[in-house]
């Protein structure tokens, strides 16, 4: 099943009955409605006419400076010339791309990766490879070893995308040690780096890690970041910081598409700085997304399958979990809503096809018993698919025996033996294959 | 007239239906219609008898709309509507339930068994699975029986992909289909009234099978309307059709589906509310007949009003 057929069935997810755990949803029902009244009258009384008019493509320097308090807060000090306000960070990965990417140019992105990039990859008709994440992020020693075969073939990628931290749609982090590596290599290769930060911010448990963007100084990392999950998506403000060269492109780029960000959010956003409490609401959110993490965790543990594995995320808003891969995700969904409940299949986050067996989970838009009630019913849909293929290959040998399941299908699998890189060559060690921690990680 | 175009609803199919709809509804307006635009939940009842349409546009698919469900509301509201009756509906939904009409018909449809869940659950029907299959021969299709847009259609070359094909059509209904699968060319003959249209040939790009997205994307699959067929060819499949639209008691409009292979065609399926979108078949058809999706429209209106004939 492929993209259309999942807008299809996405359009279904949208009936108010369903639980929806398939959204990127922050929960916006936790920001004071007092306090948004008081903000937006203050902009009205205070400054209407500049408020509703047209501002710089750059952005607003005052935005600027929330912008670096965001970055200062995670250990980075860019350059405000370095930064460009956009309509949220999706709007950073689409000029990046349209900055950067001619037809059939080489992308290196994680697999899985963001599934929102995906559309925007091939939009720019950009030729995708994938490389095997962990439970440590990224395979730096896979991307590395798919540097050099593109070498040998005379192709340079045009960038490495990554989330580095608590990935959209795996939950993983990438570990001190692979993003000194990757830096390294981006140095050595003159390659570019996109690191999109989305959830920094949102950590429940273990020590922050330095983003690329610190451990590079900002010469081959272009970075995104977006007020979206630590204050609201529905202001459409994310920004991008990039060396000199290539932001005057992506400027350019930004000048085509909408002149500017929205006036009206910017001076929004600079009034709920003002009152220096952001910080504040950023750990009353991590307060709450951490107990619905361990909600969901528990959740899982109680109502699914053995076979199931799962990652364990220490921040952000996803976790991702792989079944049995006899069970396709996509015809899953198909079934759980008829039980009213929604998760975004894994194939959504590849490519080429893969990630069948796989499905995102959030946590973070709906309440702990929608939370208990949702993965209940996934739970009971897959133990329904489980006996069912069970009560299929009991009684018939040979029929889909372990050794001629779809072999190379499914990277995510629950058999190790099976698991192979990205990069075309078995892995190692099967057991740092994703998901294969599945507990330990949690920490809080 | 006031009519009430009906569309979206719980069904898998929701997205095919809303754009449909939209289509019909652009075309109502430009024939001057009044347009009620529904889409189908709780509330359909109170809306129609608050409203009391003229005549209902059935534009939805799947089950819920697709199956008589819809048709049979209105035919307690005294509303006519769109496309085949109750009956005819529920018989076309049901693959299985058609093929069995259509094989005591004398019409020609590929091999076929039919399995509900509980026969694997509790009847161990798993282990006649190898026999099943050497009745029919691979490679097998594979299908939710009530489905549509080919949800959940895998093909299994050879024993060891049936279950995991199996698991995939279970998802989408309790009853599944386990048919030959017939190399050939894929057409689809739409009725309008009692009159075929003529036959479109689907040609899949790059040698894919003609599935969901195949269906939906424009690009995706070549068209040839008319197909390219002997005079022979085309007078077989056209009389398959006819007599598949027929035996289910079709009146109005709907599509059929068939397989033209080496022995002939076989009808694999009639569609009671076919899609209406821009990549959709029947519009195709009416368009190689002469007729714009606005006469397209107006003519299945005029059908819906008409008396019931059958």
């Amino acid at each position: 099943m492929r993209s259309s057929a999942m807008r299809d069935l996405m359009a279904v997810t949208a009936r108010p009955e369903v639980i929806s755990l398939a959204g990127g949803l922050p929960d916006t029902s936790t920001f004071p409605p007092k306090s948004f009244a008081a903000q937006m009258t203050r902009i009205a009384q205070q400054s209407a006419a500049e408020a509703l008019q047209y501002g710089p493509t750059e952005g607003f320097e005052e935005t600027k400076d929330c912008i670096l308090q965001v970055m200062g807060a995670e250990g980075m000090l860019p350059d405000s010339e370095d930064v460009i306000v956009t309509t949220g960070g999706q709007q950073a990965i689409d000029l990046v791309c349209k900055t950067l990417i001619d037809p059939g140019d080489v992308v290196i992105c994680e697999a899985p990766t963001y599934p929102g990039a995906v559309p925007v990859f091939c939009s720019y008709q950009a030729d995708v490879l994938q490389i095997e994440c962990d439970s440590d992020g990224l395979r730096v020693d896979a991307l590395e070893r798919a540097l050099e075969r593109l070498a040998a073939e005379g192709r340079r990628p045009k960038f490495v995308y990554s989330v580095p931290n608590f990935q959209n749609p795996a939950g993983v982090t990438m570990s001190l040690e692979r993003r000194r590596r990757l830096v390294e290599l981006a140095r050595l290769h003159e390659l570019l780096v996109v690191e999109d930060n989305p959830y920094g911010l949102l950590r429940y448990s273990g020590e922050p890690l330095p983003p690329l963007y610190q451990l590079d100084g900002g010469d081959y990392v272009v970075y995104i970041g977006t007020f979206s999950k630590i204050l609201s998506p529905g202001i459409r403000l994310g920004w991008a910081v990039a060396p000199p060269p290539v932001m005057e492109k992506i400027v350019l780029g930004k000048q085509a598409s909408d002149l500017c960000t929205s006036t009206l959010t910017q001076y929004f956003v600079r009034e709920y700085f003002a009152e220096a409490r952001w910080r504040q609401y950023v750990e009353e959110l991590v307060e709450i997304y951490r107990g619905r993490r361990d909600v969901m965790l528990a959740a899982l543990r109680e109502h699914f399958p053995a076979q199931a594995r799962w990652t364990e995320p220490e921040g952000g808003l996803f976790i991702w979990a792989t079944l049995p891969d006899y069970i396709d995700t996509s015809d899953l969904l198909a079934k759980a809503l008829g039980d009213d409940v929604a998760f975004v299949p894994g194939q959504a986050a590849y490519l080429d096809g893969r990630g069948r067996s796989s499905m995102r989970l959030n946590f973070s838009g709906v309440g702990d018993s929608e939370i208990r009630e949702g993965i209940r019913r996934i739970g009971r849909v897959i133990d329904e698919q489980v006996a069912l293929y069970s009560a299929l290959v009991d009684t018939s040998p040979g029929a889909a025996g372990d050794e001629t399941r779809n072999p190379g299908q499914n990277l995510f699998k629950s058999r190790p033996s099976d698991a192979t890189g990205a990069d075309g060559e078995r892995t190692p060690r099967g057991g740092d294959v994703l998901p294969f921690r599945t507990s330990g990680g949690a920490g809080g | 007239m006031k009519v009430a175009v009906l569309k979206g609803g719980r069904s898998l199919e929701r997205g095919v239906s809303l754009r449909s709809a939209a289509r019909v509804e652009d075309a109502l307006e430009r024939l001057g219609h009044q347009v009620l635009a529904l889409d189908v939940g709780g509330d359909l009842a109170e809306r129609l008898i608050g409203e009391s349409p003229d005549v209902a546009f059935v534009a939805m698919h799947g089950p819920g709309g697709e199956d008589g469900t819809a048709q049979e509301l209105l035919e307690i509201l005294g509303i006519p509507f769109t496309g085949p009756g109750v009956a005819a509906c529920a018989r076309c939904m049901d693959k299985a339930l058609a093929k069995h009409a259509l094989r005591e018909a004398g019409l020609p449809t590929p091999a076929w068994f039919s399995f509900n869940e509980t026969a694997f659950r509790e009847l161990g029907a798993a282990d006649a699975l190898g026999l099943l299959a050497a009745r029919i021969g691979f490679p097998l299709v594979i299908k939710p029986s009530r489905g549509g847009s080919a949800l959940g259609v895998r093909f299994a070359a050879s024993e060891r992909e049936v279950p995991e094909a199996l698991v995939s059509a279970f998802s989408y209904d309790s009853q599944v289909l386990v048919e030959r699968y017939v190399e050939g060319r894929e057409l689809a003959v739409s009725v309008l009234g009692d009159q075929p249209l003529p036959v479109v040939e689907a040609i899949p790009a790059d040698g894919d099978r003609y599935d969901f997205e195949a269906r939906y994307e424009i690009g995706r699959t070549t068209f040839a309307c008319p197909a390219e067929l002997t005079e022979a060819e085309a007078e077989a499949v056209t009389e398959a059709a006819l007599g598949a639209y027929r035996v289910l008691g079709c009146g109005g409009f709907a599509r059929v589906d068939l397989m033209l292979g080496p022995d002939g065609p076989g009808v694999l399926e009639v569609n009671a509310t076919p899609g209406l979108t821009d990549t959709s078949l029947l519009p195709q058809a009416a368009e190689a007949a002469g007729m714009v999706f606005e006469q397209l429209v107006e003519r299945i209106l005029t059908l819906a009003l008409e008396p019931v004939s059958v």
